[in-house]
């Protein structure tokens, strides 16, 4: 077993066109360095100055982790976390 | 060049007033592959502000979801810019993650008239393009 990444389109190019990747680790921090390290350049488009960049989502299974424990939210094998990019924008 | 329904445009142009003078935002979703927008999809703006939009990340979950369900993907992405022209701003460019989406803009700056536009997004790039109302 094994924790399932699903990667946005945008994101692909990091996974050789993969939609998704497998991972290990207890928390989404520890889980991110372990993808990274098999596909480099990913975990900086994720993760800036500590914490999780504002232009993407990341859920554990359905909640976003923003309202679990960002970095520090445990995780475990049979877990499904998925990247989607943020939609926002505007005038200013 | 981007190929859309009438009825669709519409309800972009109607989603925008409605929500007037806060930016107003949604999805059409499409055939994965096709790039034929089909299924209007709009969505909160969870911001609720005139000068930003962002999308609900609870709400885009489900959405994206079930896209993925249906083997659809986002054809378009549009929002609305309330007192300024249909065109992309700097942090609607750094935000654009979806390179194969149609980023519609209108304005409702007017009352009147609804400016419509339609570009690509993609690595920082933006390339407008023409629309075509079927």
């Amino acid at each position: 077993m094994a924790i399932e990444v699903r990667i946005p389109t945008i994101l692909r190019t990091y996974t050789g066109g993969a939609k998704q990747v497998e991972g290990a680790g207890s928390t989404l921090g520890e889980l991110i360095e372990d993808i990274d390290g098999r596909h480099s350049g990913l975990g900086e488009r994720l993760v800036a100055d500590g914490g999780l960049r504002r232009f993407v989502n990341v859920y554990l299974n359905d909640e976003d982790v923003r309202f679990l424990g960002g970095l520090e939210t445990p995780v475990k094998d049979g877990d499904t976390v998925t990247v989607l990019p943020a939609v926002a924008g505007g005038t200013a | 060049m981007l190929s859309i329904r009438r009825e669709l445009h519409d309800k972009i142009v109607a989603h925008a007033r409605a929500d007037h003078p806060d930016e107003a935002c949604g999805v059409i979703a499409g055939p994965a592959g096709s790039d034929r927008p089909e299924r209007f999809i709009p969505m909160l703006n969870a911001a609720r502000s005139p000068t930003f939009y962002e999308f609900d990340s609870s709400e885009q979950f489900q959405v994206w979801k079930e896209m993925d369900e249906r083997d659809e993907e986002p054809v378009v992405i549009y929002h609305s810019h309330t007192a300024t022209e249909a065109y992309p701003s700097r942090t609607d460019i750094s935000y654009a993650g979806e390179p194969g989406a149609h980023y519609i803009l209108v304005s409702t700056r007017a009352e009147g008239e609804t400016e419509f536009r339609s570009y690509r997004i993609v690595d920082g790039a933006v390339t407008e393009e023409p629309v075509e109302i079927t």
